[in-house]
């Protein structure tokens, strides 16, 4: 068996388990309305969280993820509410923002032979304050065609609604996974991942690779900011204050190795229908504080860390 | 000729590290370099692969004059490399490691199947029956190095430089090794080897090249040369007409009160061996690098804790797990690259000399700094040690100097055995004689010493006794009148099957 497959095993086996203690105690959470709540609640993690898998793999982080999707909502609501434009314009204008946010973000890392960490850190700051910028209020968003997109669904089997919101997610991890295993770019997010120097003798365009890198995340954190908008309704610079966290831990729990080289973009969908399933169980419970979401998140990403630290002795020790 | 050099000199600050070196490879043969540490065979390959720009002279592939820039030109170029630590990655699939950078693609989509059929026509041949799906990771470091070869080839195809191949691989693994290269001969690849194993390069090479200090000094068919001569080739000496004159004090100490290490080793670095160390003696060790000198050390010091074997002295056993344990039992090790093992350059020399015997007393409890600087000063007196102060920072002294600080800085630890790692390497003349007199001084006052070097001289002059080790093996020890640089020599380049019998 693939070693390296197997904290992907690890999660999707954890998930089918709280699954199953969420059955039995809420034979109601079987069914595809809270599967179809799952994927449309979590969308804009979801979308973000497939950016953040490829920078990890490569070996790297992106913190301004969180950021730019506020960002992202304060620009659409601004833009809708002083010009006349489609909503559609406006979201190609902003999705090309924030992927040349993200491809200068890679640039510097490269160029400067910067960390990611602060490279990143420096564009949240400047993602947030940009937002601010645009208006300190929230701004709701009121446009026929916002309407016509929250309402638009695909009715599952069993009365659950696949959303629009929820599709464009699974559409993105869909996009990840063959954008990760299917193409050069991917092969090369790897290799990276395994080692910089090495990969550059192998005749990686190392420099090319990291600019897309995080030009791929911006443009995910862009759509996850247009999704964001949509689910709320308005756009607001406070917004998704941490979100880059949330992200990187639905990753990690997906079983990516956080030092790069190593992982799957299907076991960060799992990742964060994870953390989503947590959040759900204690809705229905209805009596536990929500805290406790970010406990058994913390607990889950421990128990990773652990996990991915057994497998690389038993790698070592091979 | 199929790659030549002519007149190639490269130099960096301070060091010839090529001297005008012309080197020819033939299509269709195993051409082996060789030369100690230092030597530029390491130099000459980057040169030859683009890492390095040379100063002057010219590299000829087929006769015309080629410049390559990067390792990626030199492969577009015909000259393909394996180094050592295998330059593949780990984490990627054998596939995706063979086929990196030529995927076969449809659409911008990678066609699995296409790639893994590509993969297993670049493995055909090489007698390897793998799973190339699996991560390179699961596979031996042998078949990974196949597998770098197999690149290699499949993008160069005309000349292939293995550096150091055998360094990580066991007897079985290299006869497999060997098997692809001396199909790759037949194929009419011309092949660079470099290995420290002279058994290896006299089984596997046609000719021979020896360097010595940047210089070329010889290129021979492998079957003209013995081990004698290649060895007094590559360490530049001729055997001595007459035995250096030794008049070694009597050792003090018995076997009583001695440190007797019963076979202690470690599996793939150095064989199990025995050693008794008694108060006041110096023993020598010489053998060529790579040979299990240093690892030896290791061992002895617990920086590398043995898989085997005890370690007694005349209180009892001695636990020697760690380095740590092994200051506490009284054990200093001076290493053999100072300036990454043991001088800290932006320390002062005080702070340097005081390292040790702070770090076994615990942080918790300073040594005053009154204390400090009388020990500092002390030791620049009696090491003579040429420093304006005792707080100038050690990176700003010359080497010889430093070393001596390394030495101040174990002696203030009194220990009972000192390790010294080629202590004298790279320092000037004058600087060499003042530690080889330091040795006997400190001899004298009871402690004991292990010196390794590849000065047999220096070896001859200071030890009672010289342990030689070949192949990651003690294979002999020299007492009393045997302490010679020839016999020394001797039992270097002595071929295996009679070391065997000796044994």
């Amino acid at each position: 068996m693939n070693i390296r497959a197997l904290p992907l095993y690890a999660t999707i086996a954890i998930f089918l388990l709280a699954y199953l203690v969420c059955y039995l105690q809420f034979p109601a959470m079987l069914s595809t309305r809270v599967i179809g709540n799952l994927l449309t609640d979590n969308a804009y993690l979801g979308i973000v969280a497939v950016g953040m898998t490829v920078v990890i793999i490569s070996g790297g982080i992106d913190l301004s993820v969180g950021s730019v999707i506020a960002f992202s909502g304060v620009f659409i609501a601004v833009l809708l509410r002083e010009t006349g434009l489609h909503p559609l314009a406006v979201f190609a204008l902003l999705l090309a923002i924030t992927t040349l946010f993200g491809a200068a973000m890679g640039g510097m890392i490269h160029l400067l032979a910067m960390p990611p960490f602060i490279v990143t850190l420096a564009g949240m700051f400047l993602a947030r304050g940009a937002g601010y910028m645009l208006t300190i209020d929230s701004v709701p968003i009121d446009h026929a065609f916002y309407e016509t997109m929250q309402r638009a669904y695909y009715l599952m089997p069993g009365k659950g609604r696949l959303t629009l919101l929820g599709g464009t997610m699974v559409a993105s991890v869909i996009l990840g996974m063959i954008l990760l295993h299917r193409t050069k770019f991917g092969t090369n997010v790897y290799a990276l991942g395994g080692g910089e120097a090495t990969a550059r003798l192998m005749g990686v365009a190392v420099g090319r690779t990291t600019v897309l890198i995080y030009a791929f995340s911006g443009l995910m954190a862009g759509l996850a900011g247009i999704v964001f908008s949509v689910y709320t309704s308005a756009g607001y610079p406070l917004a998704t204050v941490g979100v880059e966290l949330n992200a990187i831990a639905a990753v990690v729990i997906g079983g990516t190795l956080l030092t790069g080289g190593s992982g799957y973009m299907f076991g960060t969908l799992i990742g964060v229908l994870t953390m989503g399933l947590i959040q759900t169980y204690i809705v229905f419970d209805g009596t536990l504080s929500s805290w406790w979401t970010k406990i058994v998140i913390g607990a889950l990403l421990l128990m990773f860390i652990l996990l991915q630290k057994g497998l690389l002795r038993l790698r070592l020790s091979h | 000729m199929l790659l030549s050099t002519r007149d190639l000199t490269k130099s960096f600050p301070g060091t010839l590290a090529l001297d005008r070196v012309s080197f020819d490879l033939k299509a269709g043969e195993v051409h082996a370099l060789l030369g100690e540490n230092g030597a530029g065979k390491s130099t000459l390959i980057k040169c030859l692969t683009g890492a390095y720009r040379r100063d002057s002279g010219d590299i000829l592939f087929e006769g015309e004059p080629v410049f390559p820039q990067s390792t990626l030109e030199a492969q577009a170029i015909g000259i393909g490399t394996v180094y050592q630590e295998v330059n593949l990655l780990p984490n990627l699939t054998v596939a995706e490691n063979l086929t990196l950078g030529h995927q076969p693609t449809r659409f911008g989509m990678i066609r699995p199947r296409a790639t893994q059929a590509l993969a297993q026509e670049m493995l055909a041949g090489y007698g390897l029956d793998i799973d190339v799906r699996r991560p390179l990771e699961s596979y031996s470091v042998a078949v990974q190095q196949i597998v770098a070869i197999a690149r290699a080839v499949h993008l160069s195809g005309r000349v292939l430089i293995l550096d150091e191949p055998t360094a990580s691989l066991d007897a079985r693994e290299v006869q497999m090794l060997f098997d692809v290269v001396r199909d790759l001969r037949v194929r009419g690849l011309g092949i660079i080897f470099i290995s420290h194993f002279l058994d290896q390069v006299f089984e596997i090479s046609d000719s021979l090249t020896i360097l010595r200090n940047g210089r070329h000094i010889a290129t021979h068919p492998a079957a003209d040369v013995d081990r004698m001569q290649l060895i007094t080739l590559m360490l530049g000496r001729e055997l001595a007409e007459e035995t250096a004159v030794r008049h070694r004090p009597e050792v003090t100490g018995t076997s009583a009160d001695a440190i007797r290490f019963t076979g202690v080793g470690r599996r793939g670095r150095i064989a199990p061996f025995d050693l008794t160390v008694r108060k006041g003696e110096v023993i020598g060790m010489a053998g060529l690098l790579g040979s299990g000198r240093t690892e030896s050390a290791e061992v002895l010091f617990g920086a590398v804790a043995s898989d085997s074997g005890t370690v007694e002295d005349a209180s009892g056993p001695v636990d020697l797990r760690n380095p740590r344990s092994a200051i506490a039992a009284g054990f200093a090790f001076a290493p053999e690259d100072r300036k990454t093992d043991g001088i800290i350059a932006e320390l002062s020399v005080r702070e340097n000399i005081i390292l040790a015997l702070q770090a076994r007393q615990g942080w918790a409890r300073p040594i005053p700094q009154a204390e400090q600087q009388r020990m500092a000063n002390d030791y620049i007196a009696r090491l003579d040690i040429r420093t304006p102060d005792a707080e100038k920072p050690v990176g700003l002294l010359s080497g010889g100097n430093q070393q001596k600080v390394i030495l101040a800085r174990w002696l203030a630890t009194n220990p009972r055995f000192l390790i010294l790692d080629e202590p004298t390497r790279g320092i000037d003349v004058g600087a060499h004689a003042e530690i080889l007199r330091l040795i006997e001084d400190v001899v004298a006052q009871g402690m004991s010493i292990l010196v390794i070097s590849s000065e047999l001289e220096e070896l001859v002059a200071v030890s009672h006794r010289v342990i030689v080790v070949r192949d990651r093996q003690h294979v002999s020890e020299l007492t009393g009148d045997d302490v010679s640089p020839d016999t020394i020599l001797r039992a270097i380049a002595a071929p295996h099957t009679t070391l065997e019998a000796a044994e």
